[in-house]
């Protein structure tokens, strides 16, 4: 998987529920899921020194 | 015939017919199943990428390209197969690289090998296979939670063949957790470089060694552009006995694979979901899943979806917030052009141009 971007994501209560990223050029909506394979790709991806998943609004 | 050859024979038709069900742990093994696509070209650039045929991927790191399709080209009894058709050659193989194609196995599906018991019970794979010429390639099945692999290499001619393959059951390994993470890899090599060839491979012996994977006299898939593969009704079975495949219906293989992948959309007004106008440019919709998922799915969702407001007046989304997501169904936010008034019911669809529009659900492994 290629990430180029990953930002936290509220639900209507303000609590971060999901991830938007890029990933192999698609825009994917990511559940904070440890058993989803793509949050687990991005926990991986934001261990490298210059990724980091932004904050949510 | 005697009591006791009814009886024997009794069991070898339980045994080795269609009588015995449920025999198949591999779900679309007859490749009858394509929601994402039917085709996909320059497959090999993505690690871990699920092309078309569902339930199938690949663990890819090469130069080396190929066209994946569910082709209507399979031996007596399927009308489909998985075709792989090399369009890029990569000849200088570093060491590090590898094409797999693979299918995997939760936790909770493979219980009944008792692996890390004394127990542990053996495996057999059969599958059938052809290609444009001879080739050699390795058959691996791996516990993904304690790296233990065991493989075979086995031939493909230019004729469809049935491989039958009988893994022993590792009563060396640990006990495989029960719960819906990835514990096992059906595999099948590719391609691949010394980092899984360079020891000496020893045929159907559980290891933990990396560069034992690949057996030996394999062939490398990138090798030619002349180069294909052909491959379809993949079953694992419990036992030491390869039975005939356990064909299932279509509808059957289908909820099977949606509990790891859905489409909603795709063709004109396909409903997605129900919606309600919280302001004249947002709305928030929910999508119920046919089939309740692996694990709470990644959501994609098209811009080519619609909210249709009135009859005969549609917007199309331009994003998604405030998502919830679960293992059940989505609840969520879009935005969109202003449709005027709020707090109205509307209808989440698929587009009618050409390009629809889709969501998916992906808790694949």
């Amino acid at each position: 998987m290629n990430i180029t971007n990953a930002k936290y994501m509220t639900n209507s209560d303000g609590v971060n529920t999901t991830v938007k990223a890029t990933i192999d050029n698609i825009v994917m909506d990511i559940p904070l899921d440890p058993a989803n394979r793509h949050y687990q790709a991005i926990q991986e991806w934001a261990k490298i020194d210059v990724n980091t998943i932004e904050d949510a609004d | 015939m005697t009591k006791a050859a009814e009886l024997a024979k009794m069991g070898e038709v339980l045994t080795n017919s269609q009588i015995g069900g449920r025999r198949n742990m591999v779900i679309n093994g007859a490749m009858n199943i394509a929601q994402r696509a039917t085709s996909a070209t320059g497959v090999g650039g993505t690690n871990e990428e699920y092309p078309t045929i569902d339930r199938f991927n690949f663990t890819t790191t090469s130069a080396g390209r190929f066209t994946m399709t569910q082709t209507a080209d399979g031996p007596t009894g399927f009308a489909n197969c998985m075709k792989l058709d090399c369009t890029t050659a990569d000849t200088s193989i570093s060491a590090s690289e590898a094409l797999i194609l693979q299918t995997k196995f939760e936790g909770q599906d493979v219980q009944q090998l008792m692996y890390g018991s004394s127990s542990a019970q053996p495996v057999t794979v059969s599958f059938y296979v052809k290609g444009n010429a001879n080739a050699t390639y390795t058959l691996e099945w791996r516990n993904e939670e304690d790296g233990r692999n065991i493989g075979k290499t086995f031939n493909v001619t230019t004729d469809w063949t049935r491989v039958i393959i009988t893994f022993t059951g590792d009563t060396g390994g640990s006990a495989v957790d029960d719960d819906n993470t990835h514990a096992f890899t059906l595999g099948i090599w590719l391609h691949g470089g010394t980092t899984f060839s360079g020891g000496t491979f020893a045929e159907n012996t559980w290891h933990a060694t990396n560069n034992l994977r690949i057996g030996d006299g394999q062939t490398s898939f990138f090798d030619s552009t002349d180069r294909t593969f052909f491959i379809t009704g993949v079953q694992l079975e419990v036992g030491s006995v390869a039975t005939p495949f356990e064909h299932r219906s279509f509808g059957e293989e289908l909820l099977l694979c949606q509990r790891y992948f859905e489409t909603f959309g795709g063709t004109a007004y396909q409903p997605v979901g129900m919606a309600i106008g919280t302001s004249g440019t947002r709305d928030r919709v929910n999508v119920p899943f046919k089939v309740q998922k692996r694990a709470a799915p990644t959501l994609t969702v098209s811009t080519d979806l619609i909210i249709s407001y009135r009859v005969g007046y549609d917007q199309n989304i331009t994003g998604t917030a405030d998502l919830n997501i679960s293992i059940n169904g989505a609840h969520f936010a879009v935005d969109h052009a202003d449709v005027g008034a709020a707090a109205r019911p509307h209808f989440f669809n698929s587009d009618a141009s050409s390009s629809f529009g889709t969501l998916t659900a992906d808790a694949e492994l």
